[in-house]
């Protein structure tokens, strides 16, 4: 880990502790916008990370983006950083410049969105489902066809319709409908929608997967504390076997979960679309659903209370698992693989180097 | 809180020409016969002539310098050659210990002249070592080791007992874990040093254990008055607690602790593409993700360790989840083929499945119990 990116964890870390309070989550969930934090990363530089300064980025590497994700999703942070960073980098790669603004992407669309054309530009088409954030964004990236012609647009979010959704961890999760919304020619841009589509996947799975392992690593932090603090039978928990195998069990997974993540940053520099995220998204997901009960066990009662903190943290992971992929979905891409080997090729899968020779 | 965390280290590669040479070495060895990979073949599979080839192509005490029959490779470059042996199910439980934890402990403690005594020989692949830590009333409570030896002139009287000590039968040696002064209940840490036993001396008994499938790789070792020269003492007198701790942490972090059922893993893999299910596949595909974590997590602490440093917790981790992977390997092959599992069956996944199931009790015993590896980590995650 380079010096740039030590800075950028340490003065993360400390806008979080400051600002995304437990009380700052709890309001988002009850559908305030939590300006003051989004205002504060986009002002220091944290909202265009991985973006080249002459389209307006920071600068930095993806995986410097990843370590802020980490750290967001650790501290519950209830804004849409993982979507603004994928819109972001989806845009620089169009060398549109970026903006510090909340952004999102039409994932999830019902049907293919439709592009018609207009005499000065586009009319766009379509509804999707559980877009992430939707209602406090200023524009929205969209994916869609004209003909058999892929085309992506960037709309502005007050031309469409959003009917408020929320995931189990309150998150904004919204229906957005656009009804023949117009967009100017110089928005809308040829693409391989294949190929973006795939990257998606890809990158909001490793997105996800970074997220939840700060937040599980969270839930051990949390856990551990409780168990110093709380006393029973005139012991401090831990002092008890059956907490002690709770505890290390937690602690594996989270370690597991930790290192996993981290594999699938270094080996994204490389490779984007790697193995390294297939197994990222399925080992941590299966973390996610270890810990989180765990968790709760020890904490007992209290945990389950909306007045503790845990529930941010554990209702978070066990809705993570579920989006840009389960186990089920990444298992059967990771298959595909599988079954392009020869026999006692395993192996040599498994341990193929990150960065390969020629590279 | 403790952090937890472990660097990703990737195999670099400056290793790249080494692990062609141990693969084509193996694929030879294979169609010469000279041996069938097999699961938990460190603690199984005991072969005099490959620990011998091994010696011979410097893959025995890699790490070790030059003048005591080293190469003065990496301890990166070790993890590597000993990743493939075990992952090709190579016998090489002969040498294992010697070169695992023995020849480290000697290099830590040991005099230049015992240095020069035993470790060329090991690294020659002709010489092994057994463990003398468990006794019959000492086992999860390894302080409570009775194990006595009197100094007497020029050397000591060894009294006492080991128990469940593999490979006994065919070592030459045993680093013995002992009191030289007597127990004290308030000082159980304190009075115990290592003796490095000739297992050839009179005096010493060895009788065999048999494992649950009549195999014999344990085994009982009894001490009756047996004579251990002076210059046997490893390390310092009544520093043999922490001279054992070190060489257990050799112990739980290493690639035999998530790779005793990589044969039947791979044969599964085989068999699920052959009848081309991908939702099959998938199943199994879930285990090589674990498989791939637990390996990072390994080669994490290898680099730690590499460093100079010492992640006793993290090494527990691997070892408890590492040891727990081995056993759902067998546990889900079983659900995605039927077998007929027998360890003399003629369909290859009948006999690795019986394999892996029949060793698999010991997985989580051996090296640390999973219960006392937990206990470890959760003190070091509250610490």
């Amino acid at each position: 880990m380079n010096d740039v990116t030590k800075i950028l964890i340490h003065s993360t870390t400390k806008i979080m502790k400051d600002v995304c309070t437990k009380e700052l989550v709890n309001e988002a969930e009850n559908g305030h916008w939590a300006a003051e934090l989004w205002g504060i990363l986009a002002e220091s530089g944290m909202t265009t990370v991985a973006v080249p300064e002459s389209l307006d980025g920071t600068g930095g590497s993806f995986t410097d983006a990843y370590h802020i994700l980490r750290l967001a999703g650790k501290y519950a942070a209830p804004i849409p950083l993982a979507e603004t960073y994928m819109s972001n980098w989806l845009l620089a790669d169009l060398e549109m410049p970026v903006s510090t603004d909340p952004l999102t992407i039409l994932c999830n669309e019902v049907e293919p969105i439709q592009f018609i054309r207009t005499q000065d530009g586009w009319q766009i088409t379509g509804k999707a489902v559980n877009v992430p954030w939707a209602r406090y964004t200023k524009q929205m990236l969209v994916i869609g066809e004209e003909n058999s012609r892929s085309s992506l647009a960037i709309v502005s979010s007050d031309d469409a319709l959003i009917i408020n959704g929320q995931n189990m961890a309150g998150e904004a999760r919204d229906t957005v409908i656009l009804n023949h919304a117009a967009v100017a020619e110089s928005r809308v841009f040829s693409i391989e929608a294949k190929q973006v589509k795939e990257w998606l996947l890809y990158t909001g799975a490793l997105c996800r997967s970074v997220m939840m392992a700060g937040a599980l690593e969270r839930i051990l932090e949390l856990t551990a504390a409780y168990t110093s603090e709380r006393t029973q039978f005139g012991k401090p928990l831990h002092r008890f076997q059956a907490i002690q195998q709770h505890l290390a069990a937690m602690a594996g997974e989270v370690t597991a979960a930790d290192i996993a993540a981290q594999s699938a940053i270094a080996a994204n520099e490389h490779t984007p679309a790697s193995k390294a995220i297939a197994m990222a998204k399925i080992r941590i997901n299966e973390a996610a659903g270890t810990v989180a009960p765990i968790a709760h066990q020890v904490h007992g009662a209290i945990g389950f209370t909306h007045e503790h903190i845990l529930h941010q943290s554990t209702r978070r992971v066990l809705s993570w698992r579920e989006e840009w992929g389960n186990e089920t979905l990444w298992a059967e891409k990771l298959a595909e693989q599988l079954m392009q080997l020869a026999d006692n090729e395993l192996w040599p899968f498994l341990t193929e180097p990150v960065v390969s020779r020629q590279g | 809180m403790n952090s937890l965390q472990l660097p990703i280290g990737e195999i670099s590669e400056q290793t790249g020409h080494l692990r062609t040479q141990i693969r084509d070495f193996l694929q030879q060895e294979k169609e010469h016969g000279a041996f069938v990979p097999k699961c938990d073949t460190w603690l199984s599979g005991f072969s005099a002539d490959f620990s011998r080839k091994l010696g011979e192509r410097g893959w025995i005490g890699m790490t070790w310098p030059l003048k005591y029959g080293g190469h003065e490779r990496s301890a990166i470059e070790r993890y590597m050659v000993i990743e493939e042996l075990l992952a090709a199910g190579a016998p090489v439980a002969g040498h294992w210990i010697a070169d695992r934890q023995t020849g480290p402990l000697l290099l830590r403690y040991a005099t230049d002249e015992q240095c020069r005594e035993f470790l060329p020989r090991i690294a020659r692949g002709e010489c092994y070592f057994a463990i003398g830590l468990s006794e019959p009333n000492a086992g999860s409570d390894l302080a409570a080791v009775h194990t006595r030896a009197e100094k007497v002139d020029g050397g000591w009287i060894l009294n006492g007992s080991k128990t469940w000590t593999s490979g006994a039968h065919h070592a030459h040696y045993m680093i013995t874990l002992c009191r030289t002064s007597p127990y004290h209940p308030e000082k159980r840490h304190e009075g115990m040093s290592q003796l490095l036993v000739d297992l050839t001396a009179p005096g010493v008994t060895i009788r065999p254990i048999l494992l649950m499938t009549g195999e014999h790789h344990f085994n009982e070792v009894f001490f009756e008055d047996v004579f251990i020269p002076e210059n046997r003492l490893i390390g310092v007198e009544g520093n043999g607690w922490k001279q054992g701790m070190t060489e257990l942490a050799y112990e739980r972090s290493g690639p035999e602790r998530f790779l005793s059922t990589y044969p039947l893993l791979e044969e599964l893999i085989n068999q699920l593409r052959k009848k081309g299910d991908k939702h099959l596949i998938a199943q199994g595909s879930k285990l090589v993700s674990r498989l791939c974590t637990l390996r990072q997590m390994s080669i994490g602490i290898a680099h730690l360790l590499e460093k100079g440093e010492s992640p006793d917790i993290a090494a527990a981790l691997v070892k408890d989840m590492g040891t727990k992977f081995e056993q759902q390997v067998a546990e889900i092959a079983r659900l995605l083929i039927p077998t007929t599992p027998s360890t003399n069956a003629a369909n290859r996944l009948d006999q690795l499945m019986a394999q892996a199931v029949l060793h698999a009790p010991g997985f989580t015993l051996r090296g640390g119990t999973t219960e006392i590896l937990r206990g470890i980590v959760a003190k070091g995650v509250i610490a």
